[in-house]
């Protein structure tokens, strides 16, 4: 064929490469952008589109770069097989953009899939932890401990801490989260746990409550204390090796009850931003849960006193 | 006769230790004590044989108490729920009760205890043991040393550098300097490293306390910390000190 234009095969050996060779790389240039750029379902027609697009640039470079190259009479053998040109070249890149979709799309889903797993799995490990501190093991396990050491000398007092540990148990199992409970309420289930700790550690520990009885009536996100007064008491008991009074204090100011929980600490080996422990933190975010506010939970030091005060508006 | 001294902050956690331990004549209960301050006092009295020793204390925990003292005891150690220190007993063989354990349960640590005639391989447990738990989440925060009689905590903020000093390593402070048996390596990997760099083989340095960096002879540069104290660099230490400043 090449003969009936007059033209020797190197010329259409110089063709076949040039073409070939930006056919190559429009193809990997349709490539790279699906690498970055997935056009949505709906938009599968914008695939056609680029495809017809390059082939058009393509045909049109390569006409100027083989005119550059061949001799003049190359123009009328380009311009009469132009169509099959476009043909050949629109079927390649759109093969090659079909293929490339695909692949992306492949690698996009297997991603989804494992950030998917990933974060079920993070949700599961949060869920799990939740339920270990729920369980409150070293609380446990040291309670069962005093228990059995109690049985042998005082088997009275063993069992009355049973009773306490199964009360306590109990009240966690009981209540939900977004339950409110009157402060009365709350402060019983609080004397179960500080009884079993006074049991536990003895003279060191010595609490005083101070609510009266309107303020008691008062209503409170249930829970909410506990982990306040733990904090307070771990706090309080690990940071001296003295005896600790940890005071819980409930008043009433503007419709709103505020609880303030004192426990005493020693400001030259307690690092300040360790002030507010994992346990507060949570205390923390349970109240801008409830009503979106931040300054609900406040801590300060005075001395070698540590003073954490809850402010609970009243709905 | 044997010698144990028991060392819980909780008074029932100790009556019980001491009333399995009634059932061997053999093991005299010295001492109680209700911190690792009292443990360490005791122990360096009384050289006791073997100590009962519960981690989570008030003020210093078990395993820096241990790091107090220079030759340790054979230790069975007793924890309600710690899983760090499991895991440390764990990979390290060193005996530990978990509250609250049986009679049986205990007999077992103690017959254990009394058939081992070379002590030295127990007390390489608890060499390695201490070595681990310097990294425990508590630890890294602080360290405990002791100073004529005293024990110091002090928080890692307040350190400013650290020198070796032959087999010691200095610690200095605002309030003065404190020695620690323990190796610059060691503190070099145990020291928080966002805080803490080793610009010279003999110095680590609290990168907060440091307002200058000055050229000093050909390859060596001098920081300078608030204090005016001036600590060598070295060409290393320089390098990694720019990268941890981010310059």
């Amino acid at each position: 064929m090449l003969h009936s234009f007059g033209l020797s095969w190197e010329s259409g050996f110089i063709d076949s490469i040039v073409s070939n060779l930006l056919l190559v790389l429009a193809s990997l240039m349709l490539i790279n952008t699906f690498k970055y750029y997935l056009p949505r379902k709906e938009r599968y027609g914008y695939i056609l589109g680029m495809c017809g697009t390059t082939s058009v640039v393509w045909l049109f470079i390569t006409r100027a770069v083989l005119l550059l190259i061949l001799p003049e009479k190359y123009k009328s053998f380009y311009s009469d097989s132009v169509y099959l040109r476009l043909a050949f070249g629109f079927l390649i890149l759109g093969l090659m953009s079909l293929l490339s979709v695909l692949w992306y799309t492949l690698k996009d889903q297997q991603q989804n899939e494992s950030r998917k797993q990933e974060a079920e799995k993070l949700a599961k490990e949060a869920e799990l932890y939740k339920l270990r501190q729920q369980l409150h093991p070293h609380f446990l396990f040291n309670s069962l401990n005093s228990i059995n050491a109690l049985i042998g000398s005082r088997p009275e007092e063993a069992r009355q801490m049973i009773h306490q540990l199964s009360d306590f148990l109990r009240g966690i199992l009981r209540k939900e989260e977004n339950q409110w409970v009157s402060l009365n309420e709350e402060l019983q289930h609080l004397q179960l746990y500080l009884d079993i700790e006074k049991v536990r550690f003895g003279h060191r520990l010595t609490t005083s409550i101070d609510a009266d009885e309107k303020i008691r009536e008062m209503k409170i996100p249930a829970m909410l204390l506990q982990p306040v007064v733990e904090n307070a008491i771990k706090f309080g008991l690990y940071d001296t090796t003295e005896t600790i009074n940890i005071s819980i204090e409930a008043v009433k100011e503007n419709d709103q009850l505020i609880l303030t929980v004192q426990n005493p600490f020693d400001p030259t080996t307690s690092l300040p931003q360790k002030g507010t422990g994992f346990g507060l933190s949570s205390v923390k975010r349970r109240l801008y849960l409830l009503f979106a506010r931040t300054d609900l939970l406040e801590t300060s030091a005075k001395d070698h006193l540590f003073i954490t005060s809850i402010k609970v508006p009243q709905q | 006769m044997k010698k144990a001294i028991i060392i819980d902050d909780e008074p029932l956690a100790r009556s019980i230790v001491k009333e399995y331990l009634s059932f061997y004549p053999q093991i005299e209960m010295v001492e109680e004590c209700s911190d690792g301050f009292q443990g360490v006092k005791a122990i360096q009295q009384h050289k006791p044989d073997i100590v009962f020793l519960d981690i989570q204390m008030p003020k210093i925990n078990g395993f820096e108490m241990l790091e107090l003292i220079d030759e340790p005891p054979a230790i069975i150690f007793t924890t309600a729920f710690d899983e760090y220190a499991i895991r440390a007993f764990e990979t390290h063989a060193v005996d530990y009760l978990l509250k609250p354990f049986s009679r049986e349960r205990f007999a077992k640590a103690l017959d254990k205890w009394l058939s081992v005639k070379d002590t030295s391989k127990l007390k390489e447990a608890t060499e390695s043991l201490l070595e681990s738990t310097a990294h425990s989440p508590s630890q890294t925060e602080r360290i405990v040393v002791k100073t004529s009689g005293r024990i110091k905590i002090i928080p890692l903020h307040e350190i400013q550098y650290l020198e070796a000093a032959d087999d010691y390593v200095k610690i200095f402070t605002a309030e003065g300097n404190y020695l620690k048996k323990k190796t610059m390596n060691y503190f070099e990997q145990v020291l928080d490293p966002k805080l803490f760099v080793r610009t010279h083989r003999s110095y680590i340095v609290n990168v907060q306390q440091i307002t200058r960096i000055d050229a000093y002879e050909k390859e060596n540069q001098m920081a300078i910390l608030t204090t005016g104290v001036k600590i060598p660099v070295s060409k290393n230490g320089y390098i990694k000190l720019k990268t941890m400043l981010g310059i």
